[in-house]
């Protein structure tokens, strides 16, 4: 699940004023992918939105399950396609007891249609005019991967540096298209093996390993970076933030977006 | 709109909802004990002898200007919320008890001029949000310093959260330290950025153009 959302956070910058309204509509299950592996378990899932508004990457979708005597739950999922993608992907993490990410992949299937609702946020956002760096951990690369796919289409790709943690391999979403894009990989349970043969050994990113993607043409040093986004956990969100803090990035520019639950 | 094929709903959820059907608004889940903590940017610092920089303001709109110390706040009446909330994200948590101060003690220490309709919420993030001064006076609407007996965390918006339980919960800014008194209505943060202007979870007033 990569649920976006407000809680009464923080945020220093009056935001993008956007007027926008979205109503309910209906959305037909195209494909529904099982990837993952036991302990992380998920659904990609590629919508065809009817009367669909078009996204800006970061923003997330409602998606509503209704029962036969109408009761329903609803939860929000980041939307992992670009814009100008004919259908809208969603990658849902299977939850433990999760009542609706249960359903989306155990039981959904093409064919299927759902009600969903979006896109919604307008905070969380990347419109492929700045360049930016994306810290995310677990399912929250997903708005990174639709940033990625925004720039790569942009033919802009060197817009964004993207780093990306998660626990193994497996555990991470779109592992393989991060990693052909250029993101920064770093596993913190298994060792990685790098395309050049040597071996990166299991642990969070080093300063320097971080410091050397900020330490480019485009961002002159981390202290010229103007956006950066931060997506995961609470704890990962914590983390990456002291991060980006600690290498220089101003606490401003840092628009976060975490879900999780604490006690 | 279409029942959902194969969808039948968690057991506990459903019998959550009927047993709490007068608690739990609609399109909203019961969490149990689960709380959890979302927001928009790192979590602010509040590091050590923080309570000697810490202070509440209410000003805007008002006859005189009203700041508290950590230490002023807390020695004003206490008042608690025994209840309720509800967070957007769809999320209710049932049986809370908050304690800090009554909103109500607040305003009558700056006395709100007639002109005064809206209150704008600050925190020390930046984060703000808007509220018809209707709902934050009444006894409705807290300042809050503890959750079920224990000092409210930071990551929950400690040390001092506005409490307004019966709105939706980002309404309940984290890290409150003004209350900003205003003739007119403006957007706050979330507002600005797609969310309700008054987020009553009964009318689920989620987002602009809702009801």
């Amino acid at each position: 699940m990569s649920a976006a959302e407000p809680d009464a956070g923080t945020a220093g910058m009056a935001g993008t004023t956007t007027a926008w309204t979205t109503a309910w509509t209906t959305a037909t299950v195209v494909e529904a992918v099982r990837e993952g592996d036991t302990s992380s378990p998920r659904v990609r899932l590629r919508l065809d939105v009817a009367d669909r508004v078009a996204h800006l990457p970061g923003q997330h979708y409602v998606v509503r399950l209704r029962a036969p005597d109408d009761y329903t739950a609803q939860r929000s999922y980041s939307v992992a396609s670009d814009p100008a993608d004919p259908l809208v992907e969603l990658l849902v993490e299977r939850m433990p007891d999760g009542e609706v990410s249960g359903h989306l992949h155990d039981v959904a299937e093409p064919g299927d249609v759902l009600e969903v609702r979006g896109p919604i946020g307008g905070w969380f956002t990347w419109d492929g005019s700045v360049p930016a760096v994306c810290v995310a951990g677990g399912s929250g690369v997903v708005p990174v991967v639709s940033m990625v796919r925004h720039a790569a289409r942009l033919g802009r790709p060197d817009l964004l540096r993207v780093v990306v943690l998660a626990k193994t391999w497996a555990a991470l979403p779109y592992a393989d298209e991060l990693r052909d894009a250029g993101a920064f990989v770093a596993l913190t349970r298994e060792n990685l093996d790098l395309p050049d043969g040597s071996v990166r050994v299991a642990a969070p990113p080093y300063h320097d390993e971080v410091h050397d993607l900020l330490d480019h043409d485009r961002f002159g040093g981390a202290d010229e970076v103007r956006r950066a986004y931060v997506c995961g956990s609470v704890g990962f969100a914590s983390y990456a933030a002291r991060l980006l803090g600690e290498l220089g990035v101003r606490r401003d520019v840092v628009r976060v977006e975490q879900f999780g639950v604490t006690g | 709109m279409p029942v959902t094929r194969g969808f039948t709903g968690r057991r506990d959820r459903r019998e959550a909802a009927r047993t709490h059907a007068d608690r739990i608004p609609p399109g909203q889940y019961d969490a149990g004990t689960e709380w959890p903590s979302l927001t928009a940017e790192a979590l602010p610092d509040v590091g050590p002898g923080w309570t000697d920089r810490w202070s509440m303001t209410v000003d805007g709109l008002v006859d005189a200007p009203a700041r508290w110390s950590w230490a002023e706040l807390r020695a004003l009446p206490r008042s608690s919320y025994r209840g309720d909330i509800h967070c957007v994200t769809t999320w209710t948590r049932l049986d809370n008890t908050f304690t800090g101060v009554s909103v109500d003690t607040l305003l009558e220490a700056a006395g709100p001029t007639a002109a005064a309709g809206y209150v704008m919420a600050h925190s020390t993030t930046g984060y703000t949000t808007n509220l018809p001064l209707a709902d934050v006076t009444g006894g409705r609407a807290w300042g809050v310093w503890e959750h079920d007996g224990r000092p409210l965390s930071v990551e929950h918006g400690g040390p001092v959260r506005l409490l307004v339980p019966h709105l939706y919960f980002w309404k309940s800014a984290k890290w409150v330290t003004r209350l900003e008194l205003m003739a007119d209505d403006r957007p706050g943060f979330w507002e600005a950025n797609g969310y309700h202007d008054r987020g009553d979870p009964w009318l689920e007033q989620r987002y602009q153009g809702d009801p």
